[in-house]
């Protein structure tokens, strides 16, 4: 058994579990986080991206014990007093989801595309790069279209910031 | 998954003490094959060492032509890396087309080397560009590293910390992707030196893992183009062969990845 501590969505949380437990039922059983997804059993779904230490990562193919004493972010962690994340105000607008069971996933890969590759982001490269995550719904069109906003809004908020 | 133990280790040689006390234990890189192959019951080490914590195995440093990478450097590290893309960016390329963003994310190239996965991306760089796998106990060229299928010249409880090489003049890498894996079908990487020396290497389509092809290095060493290898034979009789792709197919693509390779150089 290992005593883990890392510091999900800003707060500290500690937590007991086998050393074999994946992060993501970490962050479902123990910390009862259950907007992250477990959606296959292959690592190609991507239904469990958060953020470790401010990268994209899936947690069903990551230990606990290896996510020990990092800093974590899981779809819960966006939203900022009842306000939706414009990234997720995106996906609303432009309906990327039907089912919404891949969409946490879809959100935090949004995400990190967007801080890696700010108002520059293109059409063929979130395509591309939504390599790892699958949705049966959509046909993905939908779902290109939020980031592509989201990432112009984003760009747009931090130019005026400037 | 079936119960482990978990280690972590700050330094190389922690690493190693704690493998030898472990009963069969595995060194753990960015994990991105053996935690999913231990999801899978594939493979049930004792105890995991973690070695993505070691600051001595990180990082990439580029003095001149000569690149040296940290084995736990990441595929985004390598792919995003200025330095690397001003003398070698088909290396940066490479990582950047391995698997999506969350695993170049964590995926290392050391875990890569030391895998060897008969499809596997760095395996065909390392022996294309001639580079040297550090160990904590010695020097190994790519040449003599990988001997087969997930085999390498690793002996038990050895660490890859880093490679290096001389960055060629040209270089260039083309991999046609399963369609559904995006793993290798046939992936080609040429280099080519100031001296003319040329190096082939193809993943993915050989039946005993990475290799060389001469006869292709010999047509380009003479030739520098695409045009070149139209008269070479690639043949298919040590190619893999599985429902993705004959091995006559699988042949035909590594001329075709050979020519697209320098193609973009």
């Amino acid at each position: 058994m290992a005593k883990i501590t890392m510091t999900v969505n800003g707060r500290q949380v500690s937590g007991v579990c086998d050393d074999r437990t994946l992060l993501v039922h970490f962050i479902r059983e123990n910390l009862g986080l259950t907007g992250t997804h477990v959606g296959c059993d292959t690592s190609q779904c991507g239904a469990c991206v958060v953020h470790m230490d401010g990268q994209s990562v899936k947690s069903c193919s990551i230990l606990a014990a290896q996510a020990a004493g990092s800093s974590i972010t899981t779809i819960e962690g966006l939203a900022q007093n009842g306000e939706l994340h414009p990234v997720q105000a995106a996906f609303k607008a432009h309906h990327g989801l039907q089912c919404g069971f891949c969409t946490p996933g879809m959100v935090m890969t949004a995400l990190d595309m967007i801080r890696r590759h700010g108002s520059d982001l293109d059409e063929a490269t979130v395509r591309a790069e939504l390599e790892g995550n699958i949705c049966r719904c959509t046909g993905y069109h939908n779902i290109v279209k939020a980031i592509l906003a989201a990432a112009h809004e984003m760009g747009g908020v931090r130019q005026a910031a400037e | 998954m079936y119960q482990t133990n978990y280690h972590r280790a700050s330094s190389v040689q922690e690493a190693v003490q704690m493998m030898g006390a472990a009963t069969e234990g595995k060194y753990l890189s960015g994990g991105m094959t053996l935690i999913p192959t231990m999801r899978q019951r594939l493979a049930a080490p004792s105890d995991l060492i973690d070695l993505r914590h070691i600051a001595e195995m990180k990082g990439i440093a580029v003095n001149g032509r000569s690149v040296r990478i940290g084995a736990a450097t990441t595929h985004e590290e390598v792919a995003t890396s200025a330095e690397l893309r001003t003398v070698c960016p088909a290396l940066c390329g490479l990582a950047g087309h391995i698997g999506d963003p969350a695993v170049r994310h964590m995926g290392t190239i050391g875990g890569s080397i030391a895998n060897n996965d008969p499809a596997a991306d760095y395996p065909a760089a390392m022996l294309a560009l001639d580079a040297v796998i550090v160990t904590d106990r010695r020097e190994i060229k790519a040449g003599d590293f990988f001997t087969g299928l997930f085999e390498t010249a690793l002996e038990d409880g050895e660490i890859i910390t880093a490679v290096r090489f001389d960055a060629p003049a040209k270089a260039a890498y083309q991999k046609f992707a399963n369609p559904a894996s995006r793993y290798a079908m046939a992936g080609v990487f040429v280099a080519k030196r100031d001296n003319g020396d040329v190096r082939v290497a193809v993943t993915g389509a050989g039946s005993s893992g990475v290799f060389r092809h001469p006869d292709l290095e010999a047509a380009l060493s003479a030739n520098w183009s695409p045009d070149a290898v139209a008269n070479v034979t690639v043949d298919g009789s040590d190619m893999l062969s599985d429902l993705h792709a004959s091995a006559a197919y699988r042949a035909n693509l590594v001329k075709v990845m050979t020519k697209r390779a320098v193609s973009a150089t």
